[in-house]
């Protein structure tokens, strides 16, 4: 059985949407599929050594379940997205839900290869010495080259 | 059933009781029994795509307790 290949772009930076790549990147490494993915624009936030920027908002999030309703103009004020960042990580936590931390160690004793998109580490001005370890950097090229030979590929 | 190791996944949630099933079994030789404890009720069907996908052989499915139990030979 040839191995299988997934490719995943990142594009997200927010604590609901980090979760997706790294689920499915440590899944399919453990399933024994070769695996990259590609973190651009905001998915480069996953990147980082610190990823206490990554933070989740119930603003521009309506379906977010809340313990009680709370209206637009309430979700505005100030605190009230690390307390909704607060809260889900507490709740995730309780859940047995593994840490964005845990997950992207499991990925990279996987062998899952990161690959941090050049350009946008360049456009925010970014420093290698924030990212982690381990990482690889290169273009749209670097990640067609290998999303080609793909079974599964996601853009997420 | 007899088995060579255990791993405890209670309280973990998608995709860990996977994940570190995997983890569980690389230091075990080919034929040797895997015990699986998890309380996620996901991971029964996905202990069965697991194995599907990797060829080991899941040997026996149970719940016990609310706690699912599987039994997997390594390929």
């Amino acid at each position: 059985m040839a191995t299988k290949k997934m490719a995943i772009i990142a594009t997200k930076g927010t604590l609901d949407m980090a979760y997706p790549p790294l689920i499915l990147a440590s899944t399919a490494a453990a399933l024994g599929w070769d695996v990259q993915v590609f973190f651009t624009f905001y998915g480069l936030q996953l990147l980082r050594k610190d990823l206490d920027g990554i933070k989740i908002s119930p603003l521009a999030n309506p379906a977010m379940p809340m313990p009680v309703p709370m209206p637009v103009v309430v979700q505005i004020l100030p605190g009230m997205e690390s307390m909704a960042t607060m809260m889900m990580k507490a709740k995730m936590k309780k859940k047995g839900v593994a840490s964005l931390e845990e997950l992207r160690s499991l990925c990279l004793e996987a062998e899952v290869k990161f690959i941090a998109c050049q350009m946008t580490v360049d456009l925010f001005e970014f420093e290698k010495s924030e990212f982690i370890d381990g990482i690889e950097y290169g273009g749209a090229a670097t990640f067609m080259k290998f999303a080609g030979e793909t079974d599964v590929c996601l853009f997420i | 059933m007899n088995f060579d190791k255990e791993f405890d996944a209670s309280g973990l949630a998608c995709p860990l009781p996977i994940v570190k099933t995997k983890k569980a079994l690389n230091d075990m030789s080919s034929g040797q029994v895997l015990r699986v404890v998890a309380t996620d009720p996901g991971s029964c069907a996905d202990m069965a795509a697991f194995a599907e996908q990797t060829g080991h052989q899941l040997l026996e499915q149970s719940t016990q307790d609310k706690k699912f139990v599987f039994f997997l030979k390594k390929a």
